[in-house]
């Protein structure tokens, strides 16, 4: 036999041929299957080209957000050295001091505690504290002016004119301001900016011993380009003089990396609305292949080889995942313009949007390896189907399962997922803890989906109705949908409700914390002449003093005789300033876990303190112990004498480090008071006569904090739901594909039935069965999800209880099933629109 | 005569339910070119199985099936495949016509795995024999049961088998549709002088071919030649 007779040439075009007329009547379905991609892929392309965006506008605008080619900061003084070599540095300089103060509105008599921002000089150099009137900005300095931000303004009613009280001096407000360089809106709204020239703080009397006061100098540069390296060579000197530089490079790497992490998430919330999809794609492709199993063994009989016929469909399945591919990047593409709009309360900089073709290719490119890839199990099997279908059924099932490509395959989604999930997290154990969240996830779902299948056919009761015994069986039977429904629905239902719950979680934390018989008002930086003073004011309000503490700010010199330069590994010990209490016993947040408790010492005894037990750890330290404390100049030695648990979400003044009494109570320090204020009418009142008559005492009233922490949750919420959105939908997609996926089998089924005589709304009922049970058990896993791992997050994560909010949880629940019937009965409608006959002939 | 298809000790055993299941047991027979042959049996005899085995559709569990001097089970699949496109032909009981494809598509199909070219006349010209020339951009379900068997027809006899297999041709069709397809049947097979078997239930259909084999329980039960032969 010649070998031209074994190996006949076939040529691709027939193979691209073959495809294209073999999708013939079967494209718009296919594209349905596919499209089940689309919106993770549109999601993906949004993300890739908003971090595009992103990270080009704030290359682009650095120097705006900087406002100035170096910046050195410090919380603590300057030392002489230090004075001389900032003189030294730039062609250009501007200093701010920057503080939390209270403000008192002249006119409309409202106070309000916001960042204090002194500044002197002409900075910004880049960019512009934008102001209305525009020239404010200029001009401020020329007087006592304050420019007041603009929310601000517009809460307490204030004018471009009138008088704001900061410290013992009334300033003209002469501007409000709409935005400073670097300030995001939601920075505005937590802490709302005003500035006041430098010239005049002295005299505010605001700056006292203890005051946490933030020194800034910016310099320009006629020629910036050896910033940078200067920097690097001070840096040990600027750090032991307790300061930090900011560069428009060391800018632009930090405000890039503070946005990776948000575009972390957006990114897997894509990647997880694209796996829904990929579950959709993989059984839909099974469904189309089990059709199209006459048509290959036909052709196998003609002579078509298993690895040609695997080609032909592996082709459509190319070119229709290359469509859904290019139709989820133009939609991405459209998306990317509403991300701004979402995201606009937290970015730095102004977005200048532009279609992102590196992200675009990304995201055609993602498109067409999962649709390969997902579709692949199935295509396989192609090369399986025996011509001996084209004659009768096979005696012998499909041995696919034990196809070793198939295993392989698998292999690959694995590392797929694994690969793209590494992409985008920081670590091997985040990828790992992610994918096998998913992993449990599915298997979860895939199991209660097999439990229920058992449950059905074994619990049904033989004297059920015939519709509910159909209805059920439904559910159970050959290719059924059963399975896929739990997973697509039960994991974009679980997608949600842990976002939603977590969400929740957070919420309840703070409300919980400001419960009734919480405080919720802090006075902090009372010194000693004003405390007295402060508490009568308080109580002649007839408001408790609930928790009043002194505050003693302080460093670490050393640890066990060990130095800051020597103690290289453990540099954050030392770097941050400590504000530590002194108490004779322990409070109600605090639990002594480890040594023993000193409440007081006598003098000349050795000083036993107490650490929180995170911090100890934090700084490599342990019982007994000893740490050198440098107290504004005094040194104290001291011991770590106990380890405390400390309930940092208790409403009240917590600390790190607690001394004894009987050792710093001469030390230079402030004081804390907590009062509960019972309406907003009486704490406008007392924090007014607070600012009048203790003008450097700063005032935080929660209640306001909580709408605002409330205000920004809602927000971050928004952008969290937006992207769970994507989820949904394909859940949705993936759910009317698997719909009309079955469809074929439903229309035989529909007209035997009404061939025997059923009524149409008997087999509505049928259908309505069946789906309000899928509905009601893939949402219902999907909740049991959600809230097993909304419980994990709360317990391990945030060391919270976690009570889903139940009505809220209803609605979700109810909302999924009603959709998933609506979804099921409303494509089975039309089908029994039409009658029997027409609908046998059509389906051929 | 030349042989065309040697049956030689051939069985099928399929393993089912952990059981074996004996389908053809020791199967003895030889075709001539040009022949017509007839398998007949009852239900579950396992005629369908023997022409699976004949036409290279499957492989038997022992003995040998030779196909125009090539021994089908020292191939695979894909080679078997390739003989089946070179020298075999099919007509099934339910047509097998692609439903994506019209009915010239169909015709055209065999040819164009061969990698055959300006093979569109040819296709017309059999589908005009075959009286649907008229009809040849029309898809199968467009087609009524004897249109689709005449485009199988087509289809058979496009690629010039060396051997026709046809499974219960007019199984789906009624009596008088029955008659002009087999008519047709044989009078495209004498033209093209090919070797036809038909595996059927239709005893009037098998006394139309030169020799009937009879099987029973996976058995050779007859081989006889008809009075047509």
């Amino acid at each position: 036999m010649p070998d031209s007779v074994l190996t006949p040439k076939v040529r691709l075009s027939w193979l691209l041929k073959m495809a294209w007329r073999d999708s013939r009547k079967n494209r718009s379905r296919l594209l349905l299957f596919i499209s089940s991609i689309v919106l993770g892929i549109a999601a993906l392309v949004a993300v890739y080209s908003f971090k595009d965006n992103l990270q080009r506008d704030i290359d682009g605008q650095a120097k705006e957000l900087t406002g100035a080619d170096l910046v050195l900061e410090s919380r603590k003084g300057v030392s002489k050295a230090m004075q001389a070599m900032l003189d030294s540095l730039g062609d250009e300089r501007s200093q701010e001091k920057t503080f939390a103060s209270m403000i008192y509105f002249q006119q409309g008599g409202g106070s309000r505690l916001v960042q204090m921002k002194a500044l002197e000089g002409r900075y910004p150099y880049y960019g512009s504290i934008e102001t209305v009137p525009a020239e404010a900005a200029a001009h401020f300095q020329e007087g006592r002016n304050a420019l007041v931000d603009q929310t601000l303004m517009l809460q307490y009613n204030a004018k471009v004119g009138d008088s704001v009280k900061v410290g013992d001096l009334n300033f003209k407000i002469t501007g409000s301001i709409t935005k400073a360089p670097g300030q995001t809106g939601i920075a505005s709204s937590v802490a709302p900016t005003v500035y006041i020239p430098l010239t005049y703080l002295e005299k505010t009397n605001l700056i006292k011993t203890g005051s946490r006061l933030n020194n800034k100098f910016y310099f320009r540069y006629d020629n910036p380009s050896g910033v940078d390296a200067w920097v690097k060579q001070n840096e040990q000197k600027l750090e032991k003089e307790g300061f930090d530089a900011d560069t428009v490079e060391s800018r632009k790497e930090q405000t890039g990396r503070s946005f990776k992490d948000v575009n972390r998430f957006l990114a897997l919330a894509g990647f997880i609305a694209l796996l829904l999809g990929c579950v959709g794609v993989g059984s839909a492709i099974h469904v189309y292949i089990q059709e199209k199993l006459s048509a290959v063994a036909t052709l196998r009989c003609l002579g078509l080889k298993s690895r040609h016929a695997f080609f032909i469909y592996l082709i459509q399945v190319f070119f229709i995942g290359l469509i859904a591919a290019v139709l989820g990047a133009i939609i991405g593409t459209g998306i990317q313009f509403l991300l701004p709009l979402v995201l606009k309360d937290f970015l730095p900089v102004e977005i200048t949007m532009q279609v992102s073709w590196p992200a675009v290719a990304q995201g055609i490119l993602l498109g067409l390896i999962i649709s390969v890839l997902f579709a692949l199990p199935s295509l396989l099997g192609v090369r399986k189907i025996s011509p001996l279908n084209a004659i009768r059924l096979s005696f012998e099932k499909s041995a696919s399962r034990r196809d070793p490509l198939i295993w392989f395959i698998y292999l690959l989604m694995l590392l797929f997922i694994v690969g793209f999930t590494h992409l985008q997290m920081k670590t091997w154990i985040q990828t790992l803890i992610f994918t096998a969240s998913l992993g449990i996830a599915f298997l979860l779902l895939i199991l209660l989906s097999k439990l229920l299948m058992y449950l059905v056919k074994k619990i049904l009761p033989d004297s059920a109705s015939y519709l509910w015994r159909q209805g059920f069986a439904n559910l159970y039977r050959p290719n059924n949908q059963t399975l896929m429904l739990t997973v697509s629905i039960g994991l974009s239902t679980a997608f949600i409700c842990t976002l939603f719950f977590v969400q929740g979680i957070l919420m309840s934390r703070v409300t919980l914390s400001s419960g009734s018989n919480q405080p919720n008002m802090v006075m902090f930086d009372i010194q000693n002449t004003q405390k007295d003073r402060l508490d009568s004011l308080t109580k002649a309000y007839k408001l408790p003093l609930m928790n009043q503490v002194p505050v003693i700010t302080m460093r670490i010199e050393e640890i066990n005789g060990k130095k800051a330069n020597a103690d290289t590994n453990n540099r954050r010990a030392y770097r941050n300033e400590i504000r530590a209490t002194y108490q004779d016993s322990l409070t109600a947040a605090e639990k002594i876990v480890e040594g023993k408790w000193i409440g007081k010492i006598k003098p000349n005894e050795t000083i036993y303190i107490s650490l929180d037990q995170r911090y100890a750890q934090q700084i490599h330290v342990d019982i007994d112990d000893k740490i050198l404390f440098n107290v504004q100049g005094m040194m104290i030695p001291t011991v770590v004498g106990s380890l405390r648990e400390v309930n940092w979400s208790r409403m009240q003044t917590n600390f790190r480090v607690v001394f004894p009494a009987g050792v710093l109570e001469e030390a230079p320090q402030f004081h804390v008071l907590m009062t509960r204020i019972p309406s907003s009418e009486l704490s406008a009142k007392f924090q007014g006569e607070v600012v009048t008559k203790f003008p450097n005492v700063s005032v935080i009233d929660l209640d306001l904090v909580l709408k605002l922490l409330d205000d920004i949750l809602g927000k971050i919420g928004f952008v969290i739901q937006f992207m769970a959105g994507f989820s949904m939908i394909t859940g949705w997609i993936v759910l009317v594909s698997s719909v009309l996926t079955s469809k074929n089998q439903r229309i035989k089924e529909s007209i035997l039935l009404r061939t025997m005589g059923a009524h149409r709304k008997q087999i509505l009922a049928i259908n309505a069965i069946e789906y309000f049970f899928l509905g009601t058990f893939a949402a219902g896993a999907g909740l049991i999800l959600a809230l097993g791992g909304s419980w994990a997050l709360a317990k391990f994560s945030f060391d919270a209880a976690f009570y889903p909010p139940l009505i809220p949880t209803i609605l979700l629940f109810g909302s999924v099933v009603l959709l998933v019937v609506i979804t099921g009965v409303l494509s089975t409608r039309s089908i029994l629109n039409q009658p029997p006959l027409k609908i046998l002939r059509t389906e051929g | 005569m030349e042989t065309i298809l040697n049956i030689r000790n051939v069985s099928k055993i399929y393993q089912s339910a952990g059981q074996s299941l004996t389908v053809l047991d020791n199967i003895n027979f030889n075709i001539e070119k040009g022949s017509t042959v007839a398998i007949t049996g009852p239900s579950g005899s396992g005629k369908t199985t023997l022409l699976g085995l004949c036409a290279g559709l499957d492989q038997a569990s022992t003995g040998s099936v030779e196909l125009h001097g090539i021994a089908l089970e020292a191939l695979n699949e894909d080679e078997r495949a390739a003989v089946r496109n070179q020298y075999v032909g099919f007509i099934f009981q339910n047509f097998q016509l692609l439903p994506t494809l019209t009915a010239l598509e169909n015709v055209m199909v065999p040819l164009e795995l061969r990698g055959a070219k300006n093979i569109r006349d040819h296709a017309m010209d059999l589908l005009d024999k075959v009286g649907l020339a008229g009809r040849s951009h029309h898809y199968p379900v467009q087609l009524s049961g004897g249109e689709q068997q005449r485009v199988s027809l087509a289809r058979a006899f496009s690629s010039k088998p060396a051997i026709l297999f046809a499974d219960e041709p007019t199984g789906n069709l009624d009596a008088e549709t029955s008659e002009k397809v087999i008519r047709l049947l044989f009078d495209l097979n004498k033209d093209a002088g090919t070797t036809l078997v038909i595996v059927t239930h239709d005893l009037d259909l098998a006394a139309r071919t030169g020799r009937i084999i009879k099987i029973k329980g996976g058995t050779v039960l007859s081989d006889e030649k008809t009075n047509d032969a």
